[in-house]
């Protein structure tokens, strides 16, 4: 027989051994659970990433009335447009043939989410990336295009798989995306630049 | 055809489709509750365990690592900086692995000596020894290409000068030289191939020998330190009289060892990681300059022995040669040793202090090989190398017909 | 207060050119001073001191080290929107007396001194400092920026105690003036030199106890750019320890409780 006596079954504290191992199972899996913090930490965007990320800062007083260009901000292209008042008011009236005329569903900042989906008229900065599968949107401004019918005001055509968006980034009926252009982050700190990634809210109410 | 195994428990639901399909129950009694180890395991037969632990640190730290890492003789030197400086908590998976590298030798050296201590590399476990040796010369390889892939003036040419000892080889040895580094001197394809050596190959090849280690020693069971075979004497139970099982007991005992290691390990890298320039070498610092040699060009400290007995030898091949054949001698020491008892606590005044020489020199050498060879220093490692060479080489005589005690017939063991 | 890096560099060395030109007068005339027969400056054990987790220190060595060694020096690893988070230095403040002009927040430190120029001048590039303090220990540096003496020998016009043959010229010596070191003997080789005293060739804005602290200020920077999280690091380590030794305790007291059925 072995050598392990084992003991009478009232000698073995049965309690002691219970709360033991239930005070170092515990204290294990915690240690465990701080032991992981550093590896999933070390995943997150790093200094590099978030200096890359940091805010873009764009001269518009160059952009021509009626021209867009694209600056990439954290890795996605960012739409400029500088609309004319031609375009501005093609944004009224088709209401009915949009999904989410209101930007409900759509994701924008609270001063974007008006008619024109813009903190000032004259400037629309939206997201280029179609909010279906993520292909960028090809600017189709002009009206009545022949390929787009002749009810067409204006805005964006997505190559893929066709989606179409007015002049405020809003989704037409019909298209395989279901929600607007999503409008970042920013904010004018004077009348010719414009800094997408600094918000409008917290420069208006915070120091100058 | 079904067997009910009296020894399985009766499992139902999920525990039953599961133990049809997979042994689970039936590995938990092979190799843990039903597995008997000796009870008089000591203070030495923590490091196995701690080995797998140090294995573990590193496979884990060295995944994270090389998510960061830009292998490439531009960028290796400042993906490291920005893993120590921008990548969230870079700088601790860094330390851990700097520190686990030298936490695995100084576990690994203290396991082999244990062998040393009770015969566990003697009949029927040399080929259990054999593998270790194995995983030993991985290791080394393993920590040698890690070295490198910093890319600093240390790694660089502690690079250069121990693959030009594989051109003292003769005939082969300069095509073989250029052939490992891929180009006329150490360079980025050198890096690149250590690169995927050490991240992906020699892994491998390390599980794949732990792997067989450990089974070599479920094979036979575990040595102890009365060098006494449990298995002999076995209860009307069949379980061996001075076994345990080794859960709960050894798995409980070896978890209060893992927190010592820990506690160890934690002090190091939070507080002392570069280990006065032993962990982290100051020249590693600036980037590898092929123009620019250290003042000293030291192996990290783990290698130091080795490095020692090579420049103990004024002569470069032959240095290179006895070098070599130090680590050749641990790999045939069951078959040197022809003392028919195992542990040393029955051994005579001879063996003991053969293998005191054998520690103080293997030692003396390791902090000889830190130094400049100038002065004293050059004779010390002379003395040790010839030392060192003594206890293998002569044991074949010194412990054939040595005068053994009588070794006791159950193992020596107190409540502990 | 920002003194261009450049302009104090040049005016160092046109200073001290002059400088040299009166100690061989100087040194000529005046007797040395005695310091007793066996005195010697024991300039080997200088150690720095200094303690990396006080702010302030670190604080006005990053503003030694802009005014005085970032028109040769980079610090490329570092990022100057990191300074400012981990020396507590406010956003404006940074902006205002530590970057340069044309610098954005998020970029490295780098130098203003033109790489091909510099090799040019001082025969080699001057080296980045981001890890000087590991490379050589914070005591070699401080050793080091006090190690300057007057050497008619070097293009320089001086030597330097810790590096022999030093190519960077004693920027530092408007601060520290200039000094000329006495040898006990003529052994080559500036490390094994003894140095029995120094004599003040020309005193500089700074009194030696300042000039101390400048330096002491300047290494402690340049310990914490060498290894950015260290005091996070060390703070973090406490609680490892003492969590693991908790966790220990448990343990070996359920080991213990186990073992009593093994005899």
């Amino acid at each position: 027989m072995s050598d392990i006596a084992a003991p009478a079954p009232a000698e073995v504290d049965q309690d002691r051994r219970g709360f033991l191992t239930i005070a170092t199972t515990v204290t294990g899996v915690i240690g465990v659970a701080f032991a992981a913090v550093p590896f999933i930490e070390s995943w997150n965007p790093s200094e590099r990433a978030r200096a890359a990320g940091a805010p873009v800062e764009v001269d518009i007083s160059k952009i021509e009335p009626g021209q867009m260009i694209t600056v990439v901000y954290r890795k996605k292209p960012m739409y400029i447009v500088h609309r004319t008042p031609e375009m501005v008011a093609s944004l009224a009236g088709h209401d009915n043939r949009l999904k989410d005329p209101q930007s409900k569903d759509s994701i924008q900042p609270a001063y974007a989410k008006n008619d024109t989906r813009a903190l000032r008229q004259d400037f629309l900065v939206v997201e280029g990336t179609c909010t279906h599968l993520g292909c960028l949107p090809k600017a189709r401004f002009e009206k009545a295009l022949p390929e787009l019918g002749a009810d067409w005001p204006g805005g964006f055509q997505c190559p893929c798989h066709g989606s179409r968006f007015d002049l405020a980034g809003r989704v037409f009926d019909g298209s395989p995306a279901s929600t607007n252009l999503r409008i970042p982050v920013y904010s004018y700190p004077n009348d010719h630049t414009l800094i997408i990634g600094v918000d409008a809210t917290t420069t208006a109410t915070g120091a100058a | 055809m079904a067997t009910s195994d009296d020894t399985l428990p009766v499992r139902t639901g999920f525990l039953a489709w599961l133990n049809k399909r997979l042994p689970v129950d039936a590995f938990i009694r092979d190799q843990l509750t039903g597995y008997f180890a000796p009870k008089n395991f000591n203070f030495w037969y923590f490091f196995g365990v701690l080995s797998l632990v140090a294995l573990v640190i590193q496979l884990v730290t060295g995944i994270f690592l090389t998510m960061h890492y830009k292998v490439g003789d531009t960028t290796a030197f400042d993906s490291v900086q920005y893993i120590m400086r921008e990548v969230p908590y870079g700088w601790l998976l860094r330390y851990m692995h700097s520190t686990g590298a030298s936490a695995f030798f100084i576990v690994v050296y203290l396991h082999m000596f244990r062998a040393f201590l009770y015969g566990s590399y003697k009949a029927p476990r040399e080929l259990l020894w054999l593998f270790g040796m194995m995983v030993y010369l991985a290791l080394m390889a393993e920590a040698f290409m890690g070295y490198v892939l910093p890319w600093g003036n240390m790694s660089f040419w502690g690079a250069q000068v121990i693959v030009n000892l594989f051109g003292t080889i003769p005939v082969i040895g300069p095509g073989l030289v250029e052939w490992i580094r891929g180009d006329y001197g150490i360079a980025d394809a050198t890096l690149n191939r250590f690169f995927s050596l050490h991240v992906v190959a020699v892994p491998l090849v390390l599980l794949l020998l732990v792997a067989l280690h450990l089974v070599a020693l479920r094979q036979n069971g575990s040595n102890n330190p009365d060098g006494i075979e449990i298995k002999e004497k076995k209860g009307p139970d069949g379980r061996p009289l001075d076994g345990i099982p080794f859960h709960p007991y050894y798995t409980l005992k070896d978890l209060v060892g893992v927190g010592v290691f820990l506690v160890g390990f934690a002090i190091v890298v939070f507080f002392v990681p570069t280990f006065g320039g032993l962990f982290l070498e100051a020249p590693n610092y600036e980037p590898a300059n092929p123009l620019s040699t250290p003042d000293e060009i030291t192996p990290v400290w783990y290698f130091t022995p080795y490095y020692a007995i090579l420049r103990a030898v004024p002569d470069q091949r032959m240095g290179a040669l006895l070098m070599a054949l130090s680590i050749v001698c641990f790999i045939v020491l069951p078959w040197l040793d022809r003392s028919p008892v195992k542990s040393s606590r029955y051994r005579p005044l001879t063996w003991k202090l053969a293998l005191a020489i054998f520690v103080v020199s293997f030692i003396g050498l390791g902090y000889l090989g830190l130094q400049k060879p100038e002065g004293v220093y050059v004779v010390l490692a002379r003395l040790f190398t010839v030392l060192y060479f003594a206890f293998f080489v002569l044991m074949p005589f010194y412990t054939r017909g040595e005068s053994t005690s009588r070794v006791p017939g159950r193992v020596t063991f107190s409540s502990h | 207060m920002q003194v261009r890096p450049m302009r104090a560099c040049l005016t160092g060395m046109g200073l001290l050119l002059a400088a040299c030109a009166l100690a061989g007068a100087a040194a000529a005339a005046e007797p040395a001073a005695e310091g007793g027969e066996g005195a010697v400056v024991n300039w080997q054990a200088w150690k720095a001191g200094n303690d990396v987790a006080y702010i302030p220190s670190l604080q006005r060595g990053a503003a030694n080290f802009v005014n005085y060694c970032s028109g040769c020096h980079s610090l490329k690893y570092v990022r100057w929107s990191r300074l400012g988070t981990d020396l507590q230095i406010p956003d404006k403040v940074l902006r205002e007396q530590l970057l340069p002009a044309d610098a954005k927040a998020t970029d490295y430190i780098v130098a203003s001194f033109p790489k091909a120029d510099a090799e040019n001048w001082f025969g080699k590039q001057p080296p980045d400092l981001s890890l000087e303090a590991s490379l050589r220990g914070v005591d070699w540096i401080y050793r080091f920026l006090k190690g300057f003496y007057v050497d008619p020998t070097r293009p320089t016009g001086t030597n330097n105690l810790a590096l022999e043959g030093a190519a960077m010229p004693a920027v530092l010596s408007s601060l520290e003036g200039v000094k000329a070191a006495v040898f006990a003997d003529s052994a080559a080789g500036t490390t094994g030199k003894v140095v029995k005293h120094f004599e003040t060739v020309s005193p500089g804005r700074l009194t030696p106890a300042e000039y101390d602290t400048f330096v002491r200020d300047t290494v402690n920077f340049l310990d914490y750019v060498s290894d950015q999280s260290q005091v996070e690091r060390r703070s973090i380590g406490l609680w490892v320890v003492l969590f693991l030794l908790v966790f220990t305790a448990f343990a070996w007291l359920l080991k213990k409780e186990y073992w009593k059925d093994v005899h």
